[in-house]
């Protein structure tokens, strides 16, 4: 008789991931399947114990009415269920995360009301290309400081850029740092004679080509902006230390498909360089494998038996198996670069996700634990 | 509907639909389909890496005009060109239009396009749209084909006129973006078709971009394309077990198994597919255009020209708009 032994990292690869890690990112191309990962991800997290939040963007809309987000919420909100740990949901609103930062760091009142109603900052905060992933980074960081949660997962935009969110909290203060930033500031620093032709040239060309109020308003928001230059670089640093730390796990999820499978590849190499490590892959919607036989067997099986009645049986298989062994050869140049991090695959699902029973069926193929309570 | 007369009707056909339905093939296809109907097209590329130059058998391409598939041949079709646009390249031609060319570098140099663009927000938009307008207004090809941007942002991009209106009130940008609605707004020189796969999240995101795209931004929509559709494979629905043994046939027990649970697969799946496009029907009142699920490993020629019988068949199958 052997004794029970204790489930090792190597049984519960994503479950151990769970445990050891205190942010889990989501990332990976849009449409693969990533807020539901990140869902299943936080409610496994509550399962094992542990009071888990999970930040979504943009999610469909019946799974946020499963998660009780119907009401757009910046807040997290407790989703109750059978586990032992805790479940929060909430879902990013990227202006009104901004707006909190900028009261954060605000010297008063009065400069953080002259901001907000700003046009051009309103423009910043709801449409500068990389906010909503800055946004994103600054809600994980203000949730993970706060210590109320032992995990906080969060879904990243579906983003073309695979550097966006890494680069995100570095935007604005990029942005600060442009040359163009001291042009606009200078004349309210009473300097207008000391500003150089070329910026003048340069103000009057924006003017003629946007017309002038935009430029005023641009003026405006780099002068009322002005003292908080300082905290808003600081913080964006500890966003990016905290991407960095050894408490963070990527996850990379993906869909088997050639063109999807080439994007996340993209993002490997570029999470890479930037030398942070994919602790896990998780395939979407792997399309089942019906033979053990090889694709070219099959194949000519289906040849062989094309005038029979069984024609379109053989043929339909052989196509399936084409499909699979197809998903197969785009993974394998992706796992390759993957080191020894464990990959997950979840077969196709008869229908969409949008409850919490749903979670729990792809649950079942990413986590033994999971599988033995839906048995 | 006849083909021709289908791309005929508007020299701006905009393809637009989230990440990963298959919008850029679509887009390749839809070209393909109008050249083999005599219009000359050029298909307009705003992101790289789409591989529409791998579906022609061809390098991919950048800013400059390339040929992806030569006019004439048996069936007498014309060409199909095609080219990127980026907002880089066309602020820097539109500038140069406006005799602004000695700042030009400097604006690019600095990344100053970011601040401009957070200035008046969608001006990026409004710089790639301007000039396909100039494109379509020149006249350099029967058709063009816009593949739209991907994501969520096919609306924004579509609807950024209008916020620059509001934004710039006055200038170059202003009689810009007003020329850009007016060419959205008109359906004779501008149609939307939008792409969706047959299954439930894509399905109910196309039917909201859809009445946000009619409402907000005016435009004129053609049918909307149902890609990965499983073709038609008749006989799938009998235990393949009693057909091999009515038929005398010798099959070995986990051949007939593995036989049994991918036409179930299919089947079931098949199912689920007429079941989105039924509710596609009754939530938005448009013409479908079904296109095959490829079983192919990789996309090229032969599968292009594949889709482009499906999209021609399906033109030909949508009834004619008789005008009030």
């Amino acid at each position: 008789m052997s004794l029970p032994t204790e489930p090792t990292a190597d049984d519960d690869p994503l479950g151990d991931l769970l445990d050891r890690h205190s942010v889990v990112i989501c990332t990976g191309a849009g449409g693969v399947g990533k807020t539901t990962t990140a869902a299943v991800l936080a409610m496994e997290a509550a399962q094992r114990g542990r009071r888990a939040c999970v930040v979504t963007i943009d999610p469909a809309r019946r799974l946020a009415d499963a998660m009780g987000l119907a009401g757009l919420t910046d807040t997290p909100m407790p989703v109750e269920g059978p586990w032992p740990g805790e479940l929060w949901a909430m879902m990013l609103d990227t202006k009104s995360t901004f707006d909190n930062l900028v009261a954060a760091h605000a010297a008063d009142e009065e400069q953080a009301e002259e901001i907000l109603g700003n046009r051009f900052y309103r423009n910043i905060s709801s449409s500068l290309s990389g906010t909503q992933e800055y946004m994103a980074m600054e809600k994980l960081y203000e949730l993970h400081a706060e210590e109320r949660f032992d995990l906080v997962v969060v879904d990243t935009p579906p983003t073309r850029n695979a550097l966006d969110f890494l680069e995100a909290p570095r935007r604005l203060t990029r942005f600060l740092d442009h040359r163009l930033y001291r042009i606009l500031v200078a004349p309210t620093r009473g300097i207008v004679r000391a500003m150089n032709l070329a910026a003048q040239t340069f103000l009057r060309t924006v003017s003629r080509v946007v017309g002038a109020e935009v430029v005023q308003d641009a003026i405006g928001f780099f002068a009322a902006f002005d003292g908080m230059e300082a905290g808003f670089r600081e913080r964006a640093a500890s966003v990016v230390d905290l991407l960095g730390a050894d408490t963070t796990a990527f996850v990379l999820v993906t869909a088997p498909r050639g063109d999807v499978v080439e994007e996340a590849t993209y993002f490997a190499d570029k999470l890479a360089e930037a030398g942070i490590a994919v602790r896990a892959l998780i395939v979407n919607r792997v399309h089942p494998r019906f033979s053990t036989e090889s694709l070219s067997v099959l194949r000519r099986r289906a040849d062989a038996l094309s005038d029979t009645p069984l024609a379109s049986f053989a043929t339909n298989l052989a196509e399936f198996s084409s499909v699979a062994a197809t998903e197969e050869a785009h993974l394998a140049g992706l796992t390759g670069r993957l080191g020894s991090a464990p990959v997950v695959r979840v077969p196709f699902l008869d229908s969409d996700v949008h409850d919490l029973p749903g979670l729990d069926r792809i649950a079942a193929h990413l986590f033994p634990d999971a599988a033995r309570r839906s048995n | 509907m006849d083909p021709a007369q289908f791309f005929a009707a508007s020299r701006v056909l905009i393809v637009a639909g989230k990440g990963g339905v298959g919008k850029s093939t679509v887009s390749a296809a839809m070209a393909r389909a109008a050249a083999r109907a005599g219009l000359s097209t050029l298909i307009v590329e705003l992101e790289g890496k789409s591989g529409i130059g791998a579906l022609f058998g061809r390098p991919p391409f950048g800013y400059d005009e390339v040929e992806l598939h030569p006019g004439g041949g048996p069936e007498g079709s014309a060409d199909v060109r095609a080219r990127m646009l980026t907002p880089d390249d066309a602020l820097v031609e539109y500038l140069e239009d406006h005799g602004l060319s000695r700042v030009t570098r400097r604006l690019l140099s600095g990344g100053a396009l970011d601040v401009v663009s957070t200035a008046a927000p969608g001006i990026r938009d409004i710089l790639v749209l301007g000039k396909v307008k100039q494109l379509e207004r020149a006249g350099v090809a029967d058709l063009i084909v816009l593949d739209a941007p991907a994501a969520g942002h096919a609306i924004s991009f579509l609807r950024s006129a209008r916020g620059l209106l509001d934004t710039a009130r006055a200038g170059p940008i202003n009689t810009q973006a007003a020329d850009v609605i007016e060419l959205l707004t008109d359906p004779d020189r501008c149609q939307v078709v939008l792409v969706t796969l047959p299954e439930e999240t894509p399905v109910n995101e196309l039917v909201d971009t859809a009445y946000s795209l009619e409402d907000e931004v005016g435009v004129s929509l053609g049918p909307v394309v149902v890609n990965g559709l499983y073709p038609d494979l008749p006989g799938l629905e009998r235990e393949p077990a009693s057909v091999a043994a009515e038929a005398g046939l010798e099959v070995a027990p986990a051949e007939l198994a593995a036989m049994a649970a991918a036409a179930t697969f299919r089947r079931e799946r098949a199912r689920l597919q007429t079941g989105q496009l039924e509710r596609l029907a009754t939530a938005l009142p448009l013409p479908q255009l079904p296109l095959p699920y490829l079983f192919s490993t990789d996309l090229g020629p032969n599968e292009l020209e594949a889709l482009a019988d499906a999209v021609s068949l399906g033109i030909s199958e949508i009834p004619a708009l008789t005008q009030p």
